[in-house]
């Protein structure tokens, strides 16, 4: 059970809450893969998404999750919304609480505006991305991915590569991983890195040859090419050279490792394409796990709902 | 009529008598055990209460002309008696900016028709606060501007800074600095440290406070020409103008009540009104901070009085406004995380509190003796209460110590020997 409304990371979720998660999404993508798709669990609630960010696959994941569980969906888009006419956080989410809504899908620039919209709406708000901070529902779907392949998450060595500092992926998933018993082990330059993420349960390799060896999960982080201009890197292909995953580095690897990725993919900088299209890839598994995950999450939140609200 | 504070604790520069005050057109006339009421005499009972010189806040932000949604000079000054204060120097930062003797005289005017505590202006260093060429610095201090800053922001170019600290230096007056490397803070909202990194709020390095401390240190020993520091925060912005004082490098410095009485770890909350500029740090600053106070290093306290108005903080933490309503607290706070916790004495507090910022800025006031002007502020140290900012005079609602139980309740202030406080 749940233990309470919304889902603001997984920095306030416990290790059980999270695996139960993870149960429930196995009976999920059980019903998203078969045939008969005709669910009515959310038959009359409404979900919104709400996203001050481009996004492709985690609204369009939330969208489909929703309507494969008869939910009623709306989707705001910022640029066109009162939003962009002034209107504040608060005053979005009480209109939209106005409307009755049971859902709202927020993915937002700033750390904190999640919380900020779930302590002014009765709705259940889901973080769908907050600037540095955290991207739950996709830790969840990696966790979901990795405990699908290799059976538990528990003792593994996760490697994550990439833009750490600014991925807000990389928060949820150490925060996740680690409540669940991995280790997480962490590679990228300097000016990628918060200098703190040790205190935080990561192991921060000297390499990406020390950070991959042995490892059961790989996941590459998407290099944000606005970052270069930043001046965080010099180059893509010095990026690549020296922190990219090729073949060779993912031999290091376990052989039954896995490769992971939470889209979209530059080719050929943190991932080569032969690592991408290679048989330890599991980038697209990923995604059909996204939308299990989210029919699972919003199918507990509803109970919690049921039950308390 | 005259006034006798009697049976009070009355702390001076250098301990605490018991002793009587009697106050005669607006200066104190005698400070000595049993004095008699002569003639027309009020009377304040000051049995089991302390009485200090009256509190000099040289760091506010009154935001009068310009933004009276977030404070004007009255509820302002309504805010600064209430916390004890009797005099104080707002910040030039308003709409328009005080970088003119218009706007000093207006300030005057407004001050003296509220007519509660003193209120001194502080100029702006550059025109605009734009940071591009001197405002006429000469013609502020003629019309009564105590000194000069550009708060909010540093002068980034060294070169302007050098022009205005040797120009108004030839009228007398300080440069009031504000330390931060913008490029380096590059839109920080909180310190950078395990809890930036926790939250995913921007950090910014103690660095881009220190940087700017540095390079005004490094002009004020070139230049031989005195500096102030404003709002120090780090530890190691501490250790830069402890060694700066130990070569005799004429700087001085302040801090507020929310660099010693708190750390980082309240911004885990995400509440707005933990966003301050500079921004709290950690617990080795809070102590380092402590302990400079203590040593002198950091010569006074003041608020950076930062008032906003609700929908100014009811908002995304990077959006929210930065700066912390202060003026109302100061006295209890620093009463109960320094003096309590036994790193500073009395006397030692009312220093940081009241004689030093007069002394910094050559003001009156700042001491109890006899012949000076009757700035008094009277205390209750035994008050126990839950601080409450629904209960602020001041506009500005947003403080960061909302139910914090503190020490030091404000009885009476009294400014040129009439009692401001109680209204």
């Amino acid at each position: 059970m749940l233990k309470s409304k919304d889902l603001l990371g997984l920095k306030d979720k416990t290790a059980e809450e999270i695996t139960e998660i993870l149960d429930e999404a196995v009976e999920m993508k059980r019903y998203l893969c078969g045939s008969e798709r005709t669910s009515a669990l959310l038959a009359g609630k409404s979900l919104v998404t709400l996203f001050y960010e481009n996004s492709t696959r985690t609204r369009s994941s939330f969208e489909l999750a929703g309507k494969l569980l008869g939910a009623t969906e709306v989707n705001i888009s910022v640029a066109t919304s009162s939003v962009q006419k002034g209107e504040t956080l608060i005053d979005t989410g009480e209109t939209l609480d106005s409307m009755k809504v049971d859902f709202i899908v927020i993915r937002h620039p700033m750390a904190g505006a999640p919380k900020l919209l779930a302590e002014h709406v009765k709705a259940s708000v889901l973080n769908g991305g907050d600037g540095m901070h955290e991207h739950p529902t996709q830790a969840l779907l990696d966790m979901f991915t990795i405990r699908e392949r290799l059976g538990k998450i528990k003792g593994l060595k996760v490697a994550i590569l990439g833009d750490i500092k600014h991925s807000r992926v990389a928060m949820s998933n150490l925060i996740g991983l680690r409540k669940l018993g991995a280790e997480v082990h962490m590679y990228a330059p300097a000016t990628m890195i918060p200098k703190n993420m040790d205190k935080m349960g990561a192991v921060i390799a000297k390499s990406r040859e020390e950070a991959v060896e042995g490892a059961d999960a790989v996941m590459g982080l998407r290099i944000q090419l606005e970052r270069q201009n930043g001046g965080l890197f010099p180059s893509l292909s010095e990026y690549s050279r020296f922190y990219g995953v090729n073949d060779n580095v993912l031999k290091l690897a376990k052989p039954n490792a896995i490769v992971l990725h939470p889209g979209p993919v530059n080719r050929g900088v943190e991932l080569t394409p032969q690592v991408i299209d290679g048989e330890k890839s599991v980038i697209l598994e990923q995604v059909t796990g996204g939308v299990a995950v989210r029919m699972a999450l919003l199918k507990l939140l509803n109970e919690f709902r049921e039950k308390n609200l | 009529m005259k006034l006798l504070i009697k049976g009070g604790t009355v702390v001076l520069a250098d301990g605490e008598i018991k002793a009587d005050v009697l106050v005669g057109e607006g200066k104190i006339v005698k400070i000595a055990p049993s004095i008699n009421a002569d003639g027309e005499c009020k009377i304040i009972n000051a049995k089991n209460k302390h009485v200090f010189a009256g509190l000099i806040d040289m760091h506010v932000h009154l935001r009068e002309p310009g933004f009276e949604g977030k404070e004007d000079i009255e509820s302002g000054s309504r805010a600064a008696v209430a916390g004890g204060v009797t005099q104080l120097c707002c910040m030039p930062n308003t709409d328009p900016v005080c970088d003119n003797a218009v706007v000093v005289n207006y300030i005057k005017n407004r001050a003296k028709e509220v007519n509660l505590c003193k209120v001194r202006p502080i100029g702006a260093i550059t025109k605009g606060e734009r940071g591009e060429s001197l405002a006429e610095i000469g013609k502020m201090k003629a019309a009564g501007a105590v000194a000069i800053s550009d708060d909010g922001k540093s002068v980034e170019n060294s070169y302007i800074m050098r022009l205005a600290m040797e120009y108004a230096n030839d009228f007398g007056i300080k440069c009031l600095c504000h330390c931060e490397d913008s490029s380096l803070a590059d839109g920080g909202v909180v310190n950078e440290g395990y809890n930036s990194t926790l939250t995913g709020l921007k950090g910014s390095l103690r660095a881009a406070e220190d940087i700017m401390i540095a390079r005004d240190i490094a002009l004020a020993e070139s230049l031989n020409i005195p500096v102030h520091i404003c709002h120090v925060s780090t530890y190691s912005g501490a250790e830069i103008i402890k060694s700066a004082k130990a070569r005799g490098v004429k700087v001085t410095a302040e801090t507020c009540p929310h660099y010693f009485a708190l750390t980082d770890d309240i911004i885990t909350s995400y509440n707005t009104n933990t966003k301050v500029n500079p921004p709290v740090r950690e617990e080795k600053d809070r102590l380092a901070i402590i302990k400079a106070l203590k040593e002198g290093v950091i010569d006074c306290i003041v608020t950076d009085h930062a008032p906003h108005s609700l929908k100014d903080k009811q908002v995304e933490y990077n959006l929210a406004a930065f700066g912390i309503s202060g003026i109302e607290t100061v006295f209890a706070l620093s009463y109960t995380y320094l003096v309590k916790t036994g790193a500073l004495t009395l006397s030692e507090l009312s220093e940081k509190l009241s004689s030093n910022p007069a002394k910094i800025l050559g003001l009156e006031g700042g001491c109890l003796r006899e012949g000076e002007v009757a700035d008094i502020t009277i205390a209750d140290l035994n008050a126990k209460y839950k601080i409450n900012s629904a209960q602020f005079y001041s506009k500005g609602k947003n403080t960061p110590f909302n139910g914090f139980e503190v020490y030091g309740k404000i009885e009476y202030t009294i400014v040129n020997g009439e009692i401001k406080f109680p209204f």
